[in-house]
């Protein structure tokens, strides 16, 4: 028996290993790896850098409107704030806003995927259907009229991102249920008659953990760059926040003199999209057992 | 073909009832406010009691999307709570610039992406091949609507070559909306042309047209293009069918009279009816979209063709 769990342990290390190792390979997700690294560290630092109060939110009129100098690398903003110390304390927000929604659609999307996938038969058509459904209206129009509904708040704009991408997670969960649903080591479960629950959570989820990986790297790029989009709409993280979006759309104001405050909230989107479209590439090959 | 067609057709009617059923629901979350959103926020109880029962919003949820429903069979899509004309006036008055927007953009995006991604998977692992992969996956992370304030900065601001708002200056009005919403969507075209032509250009085939002597020019287009269209036909499908919906953005920062904007409006004023007919209208032709790409591929490849029968 002890023999027995150290080669299990064994395997399961060689092959987070192998994964670990590929992944170290691929230029592309290496790159975005360290983009997004240096990314979090400036987020999670960003009240040690700069103090909230007085860089972010005061105002500071005799600093308008300045381009990028050696004093604000980034320049000012209208009301003299500094755009580095915002864009840096925006990125807090545009963080937390997506992995909340990320981890929202996971959960509902993710159950809704594996008792769709597991049980099959009737549920698995009406779970379906409905996603069918939440999937036929484009999804940035989805995450407006949810907004629209429950009002705009920081929240709410979780809630909208997270319920408008749950079909996604719910299909890719459903497919990978599929695929191991009727191994042998299932029906063993279920022959010692293990709970339903035991059966998903246990022995069928952890074995389709790759694809799932995946789709929660490139989701949160999307993730993102909704939020983004909604804030630039106004209806997502309200305007006095330094939020991306909610920048890009101060910035349009100020578009024929004052060009930098569209130039950078976007650069900033785009990286941080950027580096996790480049690790969830890099993960999805590194995952793929096709390649093996 | 016409029986496969009839098909789908009948098909898209429970995902079309099902969206509004959906959209009836999240928006009756907000309806209380919209009758105070019409009268102001000082409107006596009366006055709001008389509007809900005007608008019909006194009735069960249920009784509402059914009348709804028997209505839009007719062409009825309700008028708007704000400008109180018809729903399916207004939205049809709009549609034709989004289309118009989604068909040029669509265009120069197949137009670009296709060759892109054909020298790149011929000329694999060279500079243009990490260069036009690098283009393409800097144009798949940035936000459309950034590049359209950015390309109206220098185009329309710095240089003012271009009109920077509406549609009323001919051709040159498409030229900035189209390209910002083209750029984005041929890096996505351009990716699948190139992987799948990668996939192609390795079968059995292709190395025996290349043995028995074809020339190259003639392998890629005439062996092996044909052969990776379909993905790439898939690709522009999806793109296309997101542009209706998806332009959104790019609209509002260009000022563009189209489907976008006004969904974004009515959204804003809480005008129900009007949100429904944008909806409506987007998921018809989202489900259009899909339903004419499946027949492209009939068309493409006869393998398909003769499962249509």
């Amino acid at each position: 028996m002890k023999e027995q769990d150290t080669a299990l342990e064994f395997q399961k290390n060689s092959q987070v290993k192998e994964t670990f190792r590929r992944l170290a390979r691929n230029r592309g997700a290496m790159i975005g790896i360290v983009i997004l690294s240096i990314l979090l560290l400036l987020a999670l630092s960003a009240d040690l850098l700069f103090d909230y109060e007085t860089m972010v939110e005061a105002n500071n009129v005799s600093q308008r409107l300045l381009p990028p100098c050696w004093e604000h690398p980034f320049g000012t903003d209208q009301f003299g704030r500094d755009m580095l110390a915002r864009v840096v304390h925006g990125s807090r927000l545009s963080l937390t806003v997506a992995a909340c929604s990320v981890t929202l659609s996971l959960l509902a999307g993710g159950l809704l995927g594996a008792v769709s996938g597991y049980f099959g038969g009737v549920v698995d058509n009406v779970i379906m259907r409905f996603m069918d459904v939440v999937m036929a209206i484009p999804m940035t129009m989805f995450a407006i009229v949810i907004v629209a509904a429950l009002g705009t708040s920081t929240v709410n704009l979780i809630i909208a991102l997270g319920i408008a991408s749950v079909p996604l997670f719910a299909r890719v969960v459903r497919s990978a249920v599929l695929t191991v649903r009727d191994v042998e080591y299932i029906e063993a479960a279920r022959a010692i008659g293990a709970k339903h629950s035991t059966i998903i959570l246990r022995h069928i989820l952890p074995n389709c953990m790759a694809p799932i990986i995946v789709q929660v790297t490139l989701r949160m790029a999307s993730a993102i760059y909704n939020t983004a989009a909604l804030s630039f709409l106004g209806m997502g993280v309200s305007v006095p926040s330094p939020e991306w979006g909610a920048l890009l759309s101060n910035g349009r104001n100020f578009i024929s003199q004052s060009g930098y405050l569209c130039v950078i909230p976007g650069l900033a989107i785009m990286l941080t999209v950027l580096s996790l479209n480049m690790l969830g590439d890099g993960l999805r090959d590194a995952l793929d057992p096709r390649l093996k | 073909m016409v029986k496969y067609i009839a098909k789908r057709v009948l098909m898209m009617i429970p995902v079309l009832l099902g969206v509004i059923l959906l959209v009836f629901f999240i928006m009756n979350l907000a309806s209380g406010n919209a009758v105070l959103l019409i009268l102001g926020e000082n409107a006596t109880e009366e006055a709001v009691a008389v509007k809900t029962r005007e608008l019909g919003l006194d009735r069960p949820i249920l009784v509402r999307y059914a009348a709804y429903v028997a209505d839009l069979v007719r062409g009825d899509m309700g008028t708007s709570y704000f400008s109180s004309r018809s729903v399916a006036e207004e939205v049809l008055s709009r549609f034709p610039a989004t289309l118009k927007l989604a068909v040029v953009s669509a265009i120069i995006s197949t137009l670009l992406a296709i060759p892109l991604g054909i020298f790149a998977a011929v000329r694999q692992n060279t500079l243009f091949d990490n260069f036009s992969m690098i283009l393409s996956l800097v144009g798949n992370s940035m936000p459309a609507f950034w590049l359209a304030l950015m390309l109206m900065m220098l185009f329309a601001e710095k240089l003012g070559w271009l009109p920077a708002q509406g549609m009323n200056n001919g051709w040159r009005s498409y030229v900035l909306p189209a390209v910002s919403i083209g750029f984005i969507n041929m890096a996505a075209i351009a990716r699948t042309t190139r992987s799948t032509m990668l996939e192609t250009v390795r079968q059995d085939y292709i190395r025996t047209a290349r043995a028995k002597g074809v020339d190259e020019e003639a392998v890629v287009m005439d062996h092996a293009f044909p052969n990776a269209l379909i993905p790439t036909i898939t690709v522009i499908g999806v793109q296309f069918g997101n542009l209706l919906g998806g332009a959104i953005l790019v609209e509002t920062v260009f000022a563009w009279p189209g489907l976008g904007r006004l969904m974004v409006q009515s959204v804003n004023n809480r005008d129900v009816p009007l949100v429904l007919g944008c909806i409506v209208i987007l998921s018809i032709s989202y489900s259009v979209v899909n339903l004419l790409v499946d027949l492209v591929y009939g068309f493409v490849d006869p393998r398909v063709r003769s499962m249509y029968k």
